[in-house]
């Protein structure tokens, strides 16, 4: 690609643009900025406070973790130009289907979760197909699914267990292979080995003294680094990448030159519901059952993450190491918000200024972009 | 682009004049956190944010209230995580489902943080986590106790309003009634949802549907506020058997005009007030009491309801 790039760049096509000029127009930019500020602001207000002592750091870093996971399906379709709104009830309905089909239908874990997963992204493919065949913007579609996927969540357990909690999953994933790739933790022995060295907090008491407070890296994390690195290839590496912009950015000039738009929305709206079952089934793992209110709002979190991370609302542009740093801002100022002190209803002001301020700044970006004043 | 930093620069200030107020606001002494796991709109947790604000203004200690907005019980548990991690002196923490919570309590328990038990949770489940004690009602034997109480009212067939069904306290409550009273529980408990105007249509509906239930339980103020609106509206306030679990302004108005029957008290504000109170004798002079404390059931009727009047929706 860079001999190509070189060959074209005396191309009268190609406009030229300075160096400083390319980097101010980067979906990231905003992210980045806002991450350096948080960062900086809590180390000032709260960097004695236990935010960043070892359980503080993984306490604020699996809190982004989570939002970074449907924060990429969420980018994603959002430079496709759709949205999702049943990424909520589809984590609360994809968890309570594990537990079903594990605890109550006695099937082996691995096996619930596939078919799990196999339903979840079919929901999502159903989402896609409705929006592109009826033409309806996707935020009516999903909103309707939004309502169906809780109300299955509360029903399903309701009528089969007469309640909404369905606990008993961590039982029932003991020693499975696949549960342990959604549950589990790695690199415990480092972990040990820094606490050994009073590196990291032990435990003071009980029957786990002398271990480390935090023992390993939950695959929580893996998982949503994984898919950061994964969705930010495809969409800046292949021609995959360039359809879903094209998609997003003007969907009939893309369906002229041939691209399937369609199938991108479509797939994208699978993708969506993937990384909540990821979600989903990490939650079910780690707390070892289902609740039917699990993931409420978390479809908005999600557009936030994305939105501060740079992403444009009406689709065609934004990157998905944007929202990988919105997630962690967003993460980071919820955490820190209570280890400062502050009142934590007062969090929400502070979310609001930052997405006030992110979108003002997305604002500027397209301006400079399209050239429009 | 210099605007753009001097909007960031200002919303920077703006939103950080907070944190510096608070930090410096902050006193000395001991610190304790009381998790729960109401979501925001759930008004009866309004009591036990004026009892640990008493507690903490009496013994002089910081006291902070934390919850999950939609309780959601996974970020409950986040939370118990983190307020472990900012290192206080005790934890005060709701205990409403054993699986989601246990691990991130017994890990506070492990790294020095003393924990008490409130609200949810059975006695037993605080000595497995290894809490210093369990500051509550148990629920089902409430439940219980009240289905007892109603039997022998004569009451045969009942409806619970259950406005927060996620929580499996709260179907204890309504499964220990009914076994209270001998009968199956069945399909006599219905998911009200949290919105008044929801609450009172579907309980309208359910007693249109079926006019032979004899009694109405109500999980609390949320239930039972829009519960006595629907009565009034069919005609049926005053005359169908009618008993709640918590008090609220309106539940004592009801109470007063015999719409109620009775209210089981499980004394909200005891349940903020003494582990904060305990803690600190503990931590300051090591003084623990030998037993775990049962701040209900009582039982509040038409009688002696004046202090319950007076206090209702603040400390009772």
């Amino acid at each position: 690609m860079s001999d190509a790039q070189t060959q074209f760049a005396d191309d009268e096509r190609i406009k030229n643009r300075s160096k400083f000029r390319e980097a101010m127009i980067r979906p990231e930019l905003g992210g980045i900025i806002g991450t350096i500020a948080v960062f900086a602001m809590f180390l000032i207000f709260a960097g004695d406070s236990g935010m960043f002592n070892s359980q503080g750091v993984m306490n604020w870093s699996q809190i982004s973790a989570q939002f970074m996971i449907i924060a990429v399906g969420a980018c994603l379709l959002m430079i496709a130009g759709e949205f999702d709104l049943s990424v909520g009830s589809m984590i609360g309905f994809a968890g309570m289907l594990i537990a079903i089909f594990s605890v109550t239908l006695g099937w082996p874990v691995w096996l619930a979760i596939l078919v799990t997963f196999a339903i979840a992204t079919a929901i999502g493919a159903l989402n896609g197909f409705i929006v592109v065949r009826t033409g309806l913007p996707s935020f009516i579609v999903t909103l309707a699914f939004l309502f169906i996927l809780r109300g299955f969540a509360i029903y399903l357990p309701q009528t089969i267990e007469r309640k909404t909690i369905i606990g008993g999953v961590a039982d029932a994933a003991e020693g499975d292979w696949l549960a342990s790739l959604f549950g589990g933790k790695i690199l415990t022995g480092l972990f040990q080995w820094f606490g050994d060295n009073g590196w990291i907090a032990v435990f003071e008491r009980g029957t786990r003294k002398g271990q480390p407070v935090v023992d390993g890296l939950p695959m929580l994390i893996v998982w949503a680094i994984l898919l950061v690195i994964v969705g930010h290839v495809i969409l800046t590496k292949t021609r995959f990448g360039n359809w879903i912009f094209a998609a997003g950015g003007d969907a009939e000039a893309a369906r002229n030159s041939g691209v399937p738009v369609n199938r991108v929305k479509i797939l994208m709206f699978m993708f969506t519901a993937f990384c909540a079952t990821v979600f989903a089934t990490c939650q079910v793992m780690e707390f070892g059952g289902a609740g039917s209110d699990r993931g409420l709002l978390k479809e908005f979190e999600a557009i936030i993450a994305v939105v501060i991370g740079g992403a444009l609302l009406t689709g065609g542009y934004g990157s998905v190491v944007g929202a990988a740093l919105g997630a962690l801002i967003f993460g980071v100022v919820q955490q820190g918000l209570f280890f400062a002190g502050v009142e934590s209803s007062l969090f929400r002001v502070f979310l609001g200024l930052i997405l006030l301020f992110a979108v003002i700044l997305n604002t500027y970006i397209r301006r400079v972009i399209t050239g429009e004043r | 682009m210099t605007s753009i930093f001097k909007t960031f620069m200002l919303a920077t200030t703006v939103a950080a004049a907070p944190l510096m107020v608070a930090t410096t606001a902050s006193a000395e002494g001991e610190k304790y956190i009381l998790v729960s796991h109401a979501p925001d709109s759930d008004s009866w947790w309004n009591t036990i944010k004026n009892g640990i604000a008493l507690a903490g203004e009496q013994m002089n200690v910081e006291v902070e209230y934390r919850n999950p907005p939609t309780g959601d019980l996974a970020d409950m548990a986040r939370i118990i995580e983190q307020a472990a991690a900012s290192g206080p002196n005790g934890i005060i923490t709701t205990l409403s489902d054993y699986e989601v919570l246990s691990g991130p309590i017994r890990a506070a328990v492990d790294s020095g943080v003393d924990v008490i038990i409130m609200n949810s949770g059975t006695p037993d489940q605080a000595r497995e986590v290894g809490a210093l004690m369990y500051v509550g009602q148990p629920e089902y034997d409430a439940g219980h106790a009240a289905g007892m109480r109603a039997k022998a009212d004569g009451v045969g067939s009942f409806l619970c309003v259950n406005h927060y069904i996620s929580s499996p306290s709260s179907t204890e409550r309504c499964q220990g009634f009914a076994d209270g009273l001998g009968v199956e529980l069945g399909d006599q408990m219905i998911d009200s949802g949290q919105d008044p105007a929801e609450i009172k249509n579907r309980v309208l509906a359910y007693l249109n549907t079926n006019p032979e239930t004899d009694a109405i339980l109500t999980l609390g103020p949320t239930s039972a506020d829009p519960t006595m609106l629907a009565l009034d509206e069919n005609g049926m306030a005053g005359d169908i058997y009618f008993g709640t679990f918590d008090l609220g302004e309106e539940i004592v108005k009801g109470l007063k005009s015999g719409v109620i029957n009775w209210g089981i008290d499980q004394q909200p504000f005891l349940q903020a007030y003494l582990p904060v109170v305990v803690l600190t004798n503990y931590h300051r002079y090591g003084v623990l009491p030998g037993n775990n404390i049962n701040s209900g059931p009582g039982f509040v009727t038409k009688d002696g309801l004046e202090k319950v009047e007076q206090f209702a929706g603040e400390y009772r």
